[in-house]
């Protein structure tokens, strides 16, 4: 059973919501259920984003999504917000350009990688997020590069090509991690 | 089938209302349903429609009563303070039994209340929304297939009634994003409109756009034919979403939104062994009453679960006429109930019936 309930979060401008855009069209062209519920309240006006990404073999439910089977954060505060609501057995993907601590528990898995520090050093700094997917779908198994690069061909406007080149460098380049 | 592509609520909305052949769109931004107004105002005007931004809602609405007056199939969108200002508008296109439609992506309230998703204007829509005796058909969607679907709905209801109806979203939904399927465009059929106010030419008596009847008993006259009208609605509209509710002992009522949560919380409770399902209004007037009647003689308990402080509970007592007790959990504010809390409601009651 195929069952993804994502959440991920971090600073406005980090690329929150494209990173959550990139997961749901992959599962939706995987043939899978999906949802994308992005943030839009108070907690925005702060500058900080968020957005629950469903994907699942069966119909999604609640777009809601409370407790992440894999949260992927980009900054301390949404670590802290959302660390201790990951389900047991979850996946922890943070940015450890700005994370140096975790709450350490046993029950998930980490995986802390400088996102943004490898995005600045190759030119792409733009694109941590998009780092971040690359590792997130070796980690989860959810697609592998193959898969993945037709459907960002689709996400990435027709009028700007070059970007497609750009996505698939950093969605390689976290797969390689 | 045409492929499948990833919209967000309130743009899947718009889109769907213009290949349901609507061209004129009258609105104020208000969170959260402000894309509506955006996707309107950046394609109406290329495909020869009317986009306008008005000073207020009060004239969005009107606009609105000018353009169906015509015989044109025109909208508003607004969230619930902006619904609030409407409500005089809406009453008088229902005195003069104009075709109209008009959303209402709720957020928290009263007041300006909050930007979070709220179903706290239930009572609204369905009971009183401004003064007079009638009625707007009332379409619950719970999803962004189901708000395309029923967005076309919404339009061929209101010609075929001659009166307003709402689609009562809610913040979530409206800015939840899922794949969808959009149905052909469908070319505006002003045929069937021989009471528009569309010029005579010279050829016709003018037609005449009225609410004010000063003799009552004229008045009492078309407000019973209206009836007439709204019986028939209640007949042949209803529409309910029925889901594992044969061998339920609890049913859960819920529209929109809440709906979907509550599906999370009934897998939870299944796999515990509780038997719960769920009944959907999909029209929330015309009420399902005959569908919850017929649940109420299996089921043992009922809960309605929404984002208010209990609304449609009422009816839901009504429809059943308190054969069952009714159980309620609602979040208000822009708080999103969440399925564990629903389920610990479930067990609740669950523990209260052995």
């Amino acid at each position: 059973m195929t069952n993804y309930n994502i959440l991920i979060a971090g600073f406005g401008g980090q690329g929150i919501q494209f990173a959550g855009k990139l997961l749901t069209y992959i599962g939706m062209y995987t043939g899978l259920e999906v949802s994308l519920y992005p943030s839009y309240g108070p907690e925005m006006r702060g500058g900080t984003s968020n957005c629950g990404v469903n994907i699942s073999d069966a119909p999604i439910a609640s777009p809601l999504v409370v407790s992440p089977t894999e949260l992927i954060v980009m900054n301390a505060p949404s670590l802290e917000k959302f660390e201790q609501a990951t389900v047991a057995g979850g996946k922890i993907f943070y940015d450890s350009t700005f994370i140096s601590e975790t709450a350490g528990r046993e029950d998930v898995t980490y995986f802390g990688i400088p996102v943004t520090k490898i995005a600045e050093e190759n030119g792409i700094a733009k694109l941590a997020n998009v780092i971040m997917c690359g590792k997130f779908l070796k980690e989860t198994g959810l697609c592998d590069i193959e898969t993945a690069a037709p459907i960002i061909k689709k996400l990435v406007p027709a009028k700007k090509p070059e970007l497609y080149d750009l996505n698939m460098k950093a969605l390689e380049m976290g797969f390689g991690l | 089938m045409a492929e499948k592509i990833l919209m967000k609520g309130n743009e899947a909305l718009a889109e769907a209302a213009i290949r349901a052949g609507c061209r004129c769109f009258f609105g104020y931004p208000i969170t959260p349903q402000t894309q509506v107004a955006e996707y309107m105002a950046k394609k109406l005007p290329k495909i020869g429609g009317v986009y306008l931004q008005s000073e207020s809602e009060v004239s969005a609405i009107n606009m609105v009563m000018g353009a169906v007056s015509t015989g044109a199939r025109a909208m508003t969108s607004s969230s619930s303070p902006g619904i609030s200002l409407k409500a005089e508008g809406i009453s008088y296109i229902a005195g003069c039994d104009l075709p109209a439609v008009i959303v209402n992506m709720q957020r928290g309230g009263p007041g300006l209340g909050g930007i979070q998703p709220a179903q706290s204007d239930y009572y609204q829509a369905t009971k009183g929304l401004a003064h007079g005796d009638f009625h707007l058909i009332v379409l619950a969607p719970c999803g962004v297939q189901e708000i395309v679907d029923l967005m076309g709905k919404a339009f061929d209801l209101a010609d075929q009634y001659r009166m307003p109806v709402m689609i009562l979203g809610d913040g979530m939904l409206g800015q939840m994003m899922e794949p969808i399927t959009l149905p052909e465009p469908k070319e505006e059929d002003r045929s069937a409109k021989t009471w528009a106010t569309s010029g005579t030419k010279g050829e016709r008596k003018h037609n005449i756009v009225n609410s004010l009847y000063i003799q009552p008993d004229e008045l009492e006259r078309l407000v019973r034919e209206r009836y007439e009208r709204y019986a028939q609605i209640e007949r042949d509209e209803v529409m309910c979403e029925e889901y594992m509710v044969d061998d339920a002992d609890i049913v859960i009522a819920a529209y929109g939104a809440s709906a979907r949560i509550a599906k999370n919380a009934i897998a939870a409770a299944r796999a515990e062994g509780i038997k719960v399902g769920l009944l959907r209004p999909i029209t929330l007037w015309p009420f399902p009453k005959a569908t919850f009647a017929k649940a109420a003689e299996t089921a043992k308990a009922f809960l309605t679960v929404e984002m208010s402080m209990g609304q449609m509970v009422d009816d839901v007592k009504l429809a059943i006429e308190c054969k069952r007790p009714v159980h309620f959990f609602g979040r208000t504010g822009g708080v999103v109930p969440t399925p564990a809390e629903i389920l610990a409601e479930i067990k609740k009651i669950h523990g209260g019936d052995r």
